[in-house]
């Protein structure tokens, strides 16, 4: 017998038959027939927010650490307004993410009804789709088709946009979830071409430098396994994007850790030096190539990415692979299985010492310039950034699931905190979004409720979202907030010192910053304040005691409010140009 | 480099402004756009006129492809290919300007589809430079003749031969 549902109730079914556990949402007079149906259901939890942003935000970290798709639940106007940032957020890194929003009943759309916004249109150039639901019967089918698009292909945001009359609960239809999606004018490409899979072996075992440059495209196809047995096999050294740490173990010998714009030195000088790039699920942002007509000039390049705009937009490639991850990766690796056997005793030794005298040079550039990974506190001196991430990695052995915000700390994070395992490190690499850490750690919690997750934010982003604090104390997430407080906008405040003479324009705020201790007290969490930094360590191993393991804990840290992130390129150069240190460039311009 | 782009797109209530809105989004620009449904009334097909050197036409054409209601998308300027543009042009012609204009039209093969005491309206089909050579042969005819109201429909297209777009 089929079932007879309303609107209301079909759209929160479907929820439930696509397998959803969490919708982060926010109520408003558009979608409260919608909430009246998950009233009456049980299976999924809906997580109260405090700001709508927040709940984009939190269904993006769920996502990106889980791998399932986030689901967000708004209503018309301000609460479809209030969601646009995360939403372009997501888009920005391919996140898989659903959000429904409420809409004013059919026949008011168009009169600049209260609370009524042109959603499809407003969110049109970030989402990778939408639908505007202009019959019930429909719901069901847009449903399975949303969740189709956002998680197949390049992942993405997609927006439903739901008429309240729409979810009546006065009207009841036929209620059937389809098993399958069939769209013809959407069919993205999964198997690469096997002709371009040997080119690129071939290119592999010819090349005397190759370099992996890495990115979120391998984390989201899940080809982590395939990505190591390939690099391993190879030999050559692996640069990961900011999207990208985790793919590749940043502990493992053969990991140079981030390339491009605040890259390690062995990183950039390897993609300057290397005569193969072998980019997989990256797509040459400008904050990795720096200038792209300098971009790795003696270099072949092979690009591999599952969506075809991504290829050839900033540098052109030799060899273009599109396709997923995971298979393409596979079959490059099983290619090269084969192509190795066949190859004289001869090839394989001047290959090796080719190799060989590669990591020389690799390994040269690390203890030349590399991070210093072993920096101790120092009495009566300000505590550097560097030493809160590194004594935080120390401290969790490595294993927390880290968001972060925007900004110097960001950096610091990326640098300092080595991601052994995918989907760890949770950040908004591509829009940039301040605001994004705390929503984006809880949304991770959700997830992985035993895991142990780390916000690692500045004071300035921190504040951006701050009243989630709220929404962590109703459904108990204790999440481990380190507040790199420099007191100001720390990479605004780097870029005045660097590009501007000095002249900090709006980027400080240092006699009006609220004691974040209490702060977050009045929240009913607990805070520390840390600005000795011999006691970082007792703060930090307290944070994450068995004494805090259900609470929310805030290590408010103050830090060098001088300190830069180095390296940092130099606009316009190669990406051998970096500025070092205060005193110190590489590259052409030193 | 001049590209005509031909689209076939899912005949839904905003897939048209997804187009548009790709093109504003990206700095691309669109000289022409014309669509309608096509035989199967599912689809439109739609035809744009761009510009760009081939790197950014591949590209435009690359993100066409990528949006979800666009079935498929080709470059007509690609291969051999008929492209045809209406024009509707009301002219003031009095004088000895009225047989001139009478005889230009003749002269590009264009109907006149109306007709006052001091005004013709010219129905013209052809590729774009054609319709742009009539215009200016028009306007050659002196104070006599003038242009009061231009039409024109943007460029339609089709690959020679056995060339076809299909969904």
């Amino acid at each position: 017998m089929t079932e007879m549902l309303s609107g209301g109730d079909m759209l929160i079914r479907s929820l439930q038959d696509e397998g959803v556990e969490y919708i982060f949402g926010y109520p408003g007079g558009s979608a409260l027939h919608i909430y009246d149906a998950i009233f009456r259901q049980q299976k999924i939890e809906h997580i109260l927010v405090r700001h709508e942003q927040a709940a984009t935000h939190m269904a993006d970290g769920y996502a990106r650490s889980i791998g399932k798709p986030g689901v967000v639940l708004v209503t018309s106007g301000p609460g479809a307004t209030n969601a646009i940032t995360g939403i372009a957020t997501a888009y920005m890194d391919s996140i898989p993410m659903v959000v429904i929003a409420g809409q004013v009943p059919r026949d008011l759309i168009g009169t600049d009804a209260f609370q009524e916004t042109d959603m499809v249109g407003i969110s049109r150039p970030v989402v990778k789709h939408s639908f505007m639901v202009r019959d019930a019967s429909e719901i069901p089918g847009i449903v399975k088709k949303a969740f189709h698009i956002a998680t197949t292909g390049r992942p993405g945001p997609v927006v439903i946009d739901v008429p309240k009359d729409t979810t009546d609960p006065a009207e009841t239809f036929e209620y059937n979830y389809p098993d399958s999606v069939n769209l013809r004018s959407y069919r993205p490409a999964y198997e690469g071409d096997m002709g371009q899979v040997k080119a690129a072996v071939a290119a592999i075992l010819e090349a005397k430098r190759p370099v992996f440059y890495v990115g979120g495209g391998v984390i989201q196809a899940d080809a982590k396994d395939s990505l190591r047995a390939l690099v391993r096999a190879v030999g050559a050294p692996v640069a990961s994007t900011l999207m990208g740490l985790g793919a590749y173990p940043g502990t493992d010998e053969l990991s140079l850790g981030m390339l491009g714009m605040h890259g390690t030195y062995e990183a950039n000088m390897a993609m300057d030096d290397t005569d193969l790039v072998i980019a997989l699920g990256a797509r040459f942002d400008d904050r990795v190539t720096n200038n792209p007509d300098k971009f790795s000039p003696k270099a072949k390049i092979i690009h591999m990415d599952i969506d075809p705009a991504s290829i050839d937009k900033i540098v052109d490639s030799h060899i273009a692979l599109v396709g997923d991850a995971q298979w393409v990766i596979e079959a490059i690796w099983a290619e090269y299985q084969s192509q190795v056997k066949a190859r004289s005793v001869q090839q394989s030794e001047s290959q090796a010492q080719y190799l060989a005298d590669w990591w020389q040079q690799l390994n040269g550039w690390r203890k030349d310039h590399g991070l210093n990974h072993g920096l101790k506190p120092e009495q009566g001196k300000a505590i550097l950034p560097q030493l809160a991430v590194q004594t935080l990695y120390r401290v969790t052995k490595g294993e927390a699931f880290v968001s972060s915000d925007v900004g110097q700390h960001q950096m610091f994070a990326a640098q300092y905190y080595h991601f052994d395992e995918p989907r760890r490190w949770i950040n908004s690499g591509g829009l940039g979004t301040m605001g994004f850490g705390l929503p984006a750690a809880m949304g991770v919690q959700m997830g992985s409720p035993q895991a142990v997750v780390a916000c690692v934010t500045g004071e300035g982003s921190f504040m951006m979202n701050m009243q989630e604090l709220s929404t962590c104390l109703q459904y108990g997430l204790p999440i481990k907030i380190i507040n790199l407080n420099n007191q100001a906008l720390g990479m605004v405040k780097q870029w005045q010192d660097m590009q501007y003479g000095g002249r900090h324009s709006q980027s400080s705020y240092s006699d009006s910053l609220p004691d974040f201790k209490t702060l977050v007290e009045a929240f009913g969490h607990v805070g520390v304040k840390v600005s000795d930094a011999t006691e970082l360590d007792a703060a930090m191993e307290w944070a994450f005691s068995e004494e805090n393991k259900k609470r929310l804990v805030f290590v408010d840290v103050w830090v060098d409010p001088h300190e830069h992130v180095y390296p940092m390129a130099i606009k316009g150069g190669a990406m051998r140009d970096m500025i070092l240190s205060k005193t110190q460039t590489s590259g052409s311009s030193s | 480099m001049r590209a005509i782009l031909a689209v076939l797109l899912e005949n839904e209530a905003g897939a048209l402004s997804r187009v548009v809105g790709l093109f504003a989004q990206r700095n691309y620009n669109i000289e022409t756009l014309t669509v309608a449904p096509t035989e199967d009334h599912t689809l439109s097909r739609l035809t744009l006129t761009t510009s760009g050197d081939q790197d950014r036409i591949t590209q435009i054409i690359k993100h066409l492809d990528r949006l979800v209601e666009v079935v498929s998308v080709i470059n007509l300027c690609a291969e051999e290919h008929v492209e045809r543009e209406l024009l509707l042009v009301k002219v003031r012609a009095v004088g000895d300007a009225r047989q001139e204009v009478k005889r230009s039209a003749d002269v590009f093969r264009g109907q006149i589809v109306d007709v006052t005491s001091d005004t013709y309206t010219v129905q013209l089909v052809g590729p774009s430079q054609k319709l742009d050579a009539f215009i200016s042969a028009i306007g050659d005819n002196g104070e006599e003749a003038t242009i009061l109201e231009v039409v024109r429909s943007g460029v339609s297209g089709m690959g020679r031969g056995n060339r076809v777009l299909s969904a």
